[in-house]
């Protein structure tokens, strides 16, 4: 009856429930893509339809953009299993807590970044950004959301016992995200310019790694104030 | 060293510590600051293309070589406090990060008073100017994750945490955000800047300005120091240690 | 195991097969702080808890495996039903049910609300789903936290049977709770926590 529990079964199982998890509450991670076309919206009433300008600050916009709707659904990550005690539960599984909080950012980038993909093409429609650009759109979003899932995750688990965390997060978030910011916009543009956008994508990929590699563990430390 | 340096980590030999090492952090720190700012701002020549104007570097420089010095030094702290659990560690954090980023401000502050007769307006996005405009908001949400706890061993943790993620994150801001300076390099005064400052000064330029950067290291840690010793006095004050010193004022 | 000094007094329990150790005490005398304590979710300011003599963050694996914490939060989802929930549990404590454990539920007395999302049923209902945990579990040392609120007779019954059961097959309990367990004295040792300041 007994069976070996393995790092990796535990792993599955965790994303199998969390992925249930969120889909029995598909508002909670519909609402920032809903608030992201808004945002997208709002930026041609602004500056003007003009097609030039739009195409310009198109890449911008959408990663701008794409950070600040992210900012909004991070919290849901640890939020609910700390008020529950599934958080406690997690930290007291017979695997690493890093492997548990990676499956954690798996499942936060399926959930955000999956929809965020989809709507890429109508965003860069929208924003009348050229089509030679969007492939390279796609892919810096691709590199780039779980990067945002990774650090993302650092900055909840250190709020997360707070009540009041959603300003303190993005205070907290923001300026770490600021290279990704950087790398994501130039590769676009680049790329709409018609120029190679193989630089910035190569130092995103970096980050990938960093970000993966890293964020567990100060994940796994921030926890460990927060459950306090 | 472990061993030898253990002993000092409790409250009490630290605060007898600090207050030996306080007068030779200050006084030289006050004399240098007197001779420095005198030297550097009365007797320094002028530039040949900047006339006085460039006299701010005095103060801009040493603060904004310092203010990102402290993030790195808070961000070891917060390692001392995260890993082996010290108390006193957990303090020097807060004791550091307003001080930082008072530094921080005071660069961009000179910065923006230094751009207006250099480039006809109080900010550009300059490379270095982007980085601290980073820098203190790395500072604001440090010192804010802190405040945010009601208990204040949490939240010195927590911020210790932010910290040391932010002096990794510290490098690659930096280099991207000159990356992207460079990128979208359209006028030339930027250049002018940086050809402005990186070649050799001269001696009688150089001597104030070291001189600037020492007087404003050390009169910041003993800042740093003062601050940590009252927060250590605060936090131990039901102690009889601390009693005896407040009573004493030994 | 030993846990040598708690926040609030100098304190040390060792903890051996058979036996059951009821944490009592007045609110805030650090119960549930000791409880995490031994659990590792809290590093004790200092001393350490062992586990069969090593320092239990050193084999913590091997420690977790054995360990079964149930605490204030149960750590029932409230969107999952009883039966996604206890899978899961059940999973994670290497005892996977390879059909839906309805036997398991008749038998914490769930039968007829498997389909519910947790989050519908009665704070006793979910207490009884956590507690189910129990039934599938190998782990020899279990940390529980109040583990009779919200229960009625009926369910408080059913847990002493099960704690009994545990106790006879060699297991050790260590719970926090105001509830009389007379009936287990020849294996009970009562701690009482002070309030200290």
């Amino acid at each position: 009856m007994t069976k070996k529990l393995s790092n990796t079964s535990i792993l599955s199982q965790l994303i199998r429930r969390d992925m249930r998890v969120a889909m029995r509450q598909r508002s909670e991670f519909l609402n920032p893509i809903i608030f992201l076309l808004v945002v997208i919206t709002l930026f041609p009433l602004a500056v003007g339809p003009g097609a030039d300008t739009l195409s310009r600050i198109a890449p911008g916009v959408i990663w701008v953009s794409a950070l600040l709707s992210a900012m909004l659904g991070l919290e849901r990550m640890f939020r609910d299993d700390f008020r529950d005690g599934a958080l406690e539960h997690m930290m007291l599984l017979p695997c690493p807590i890093e492997l548990s909080v990676l499956g954690k950012i798996i499942v936060h980038w399926l959930v955000t970044a999956v929809p965020l993909l989809l709507i890429s093409p109508l965003l860069a429609l929208l924003l009348n950004l050229s089509m030679q650009a969007l492939p390279v759109l796609i892919l810096t979003l691709l590199l780039g959301t779980p990067v945002l899932s990774a650090v993302g995750a650092i900055g909840v688990a250190l709020t997360v016992s707070l009540n009041r965390g959603g300003a303190l997060l993005s205070l907290l978030l923001l300026p770490l995200l600021i290279p990704l910011l950087i790398f994501a916009t130039a590769a676009v543009e680049a790329a709409s310019m018609g120029l190679s956008a193989g630089g910035p994508l190569a130092f995103m990929a970096a980050f990938l790694v960093l970000a993966l590699g890293l964020s567990p563990l100060a994940v796994k430390a921030a926890l460990q104030v927060s459950v306090n | 060293m472990w061993r030898w340096l253990h002993p000092y980590a409790k409250p009490e030999a630290t605060y007898r510590l600090n207050r030996k090492l306080l007068p030779w952090f200050a006084i030289p720190g006050i004399i240098l600051m007197i001779v420095g700012m005198v030297w550097g701002l009365v007797f320094a020549p002028a530039d040949y293309q900047q006339g006085d104007s460039y006299r701010i570097i005095f103060i801009h420089v040493p603060s904004a070589m310092w203010a990102m010095g402290f993030y790195v030094g808070m961000a070891i702290a917060a390692l001392i406090a995260v890993v082996w659990q010290i108390r006193t560690a957990e303090w020097a954090i807060m004791a550091i990060a307003p001080v930082g980023a008072v530094l921080t401000f005071i660069s961009l502050f000179t910065g923006a008073i230094w751009g207006q007769p250099m480039w006809g307006t109080w900010w550009i996005w300059d490379a270095r100017l982007t980085s601290q405009l980073i820098l203190l908001f790395l500072y604001l949400g440090v010192m804010a994750l802190y405040v945010a706890f009601e208990d204040q061993r949490t939240g010195a943790k927590a911020a210790g945490i932010l910290a040391m993620v932010g002096v990794i994150n510290i490098p690659i801001i930096h280099y991207s955000v000159y990356w992207w300076n460079t990128l979208h390099q359209t006028s030339t005064i930027t250049q002018m800047v940086t050809r402005l400052e990186a070649p050799a000064m001269p001696p009688e330029m150089l001597w104030p300005l070291l001189t600037c950067v020492f007087a404003f290291l050390l009169s910041c840690s003993a800042l740093i120091i003062m601050r940590l010793n009252n927060e250590i006095l605060q936090r131990e004050v039901r102690r009889p240690w601390a009693i005896e010193i407040l009573k004493g004022g030994k | 195991m030993r846990g040598e000094r708690t926040l609030f007094t100098d304190f040390s329990l060792k903890v051996s097969a058979g036996a059951m150790y009821q944490i009592e005490g007045p609110n805030g005398a650090g119960k549930s702080t000791l409880l995490r304590i031994v659990a590792g979710l809290l590093a004790p300011q200092a001393g350490d808890i062992r586990y069969k003599g090593e320092l239990s963050q050193h084999v913590r694996r091997a420690f977790l495996r054995d360990l079964l914490f149930i605490g204030h939060k149960a750590a029932v989802k409230p969107e999952l039903t009883a039966l996604e929930n206890l899978q899961f549990f059940a999973a994670t404590q290497g005892v996977p049910c390879s059909e839906p454990p309805f036997a398991l539920l008749a038998k914490v007395g769930l039968v007829g609300l498997e389909d519910v999302p947790a989050g519908n049923l009665s704070a006793g209902q979910q207490r009884r789903i956590a507690l189910a945990r129990l039934w599938v579990t190998n782990s020899q040392l279990w940390v529980l936290d109040e583990p009779f609120t919200s229960l009625d007779v009926a369910g408080i019954d059913m847990l002493h049977q099960r704690f009994a059961e545990h106790l006879q097959a060699g297991g050790a309990i260590v719970l926090t709770s105001h509830q009389a367990l007379d009936w287990a004295s020849a294996s009970l040792v009562r701690i009482q926590l002070e309030y200290n300041w």
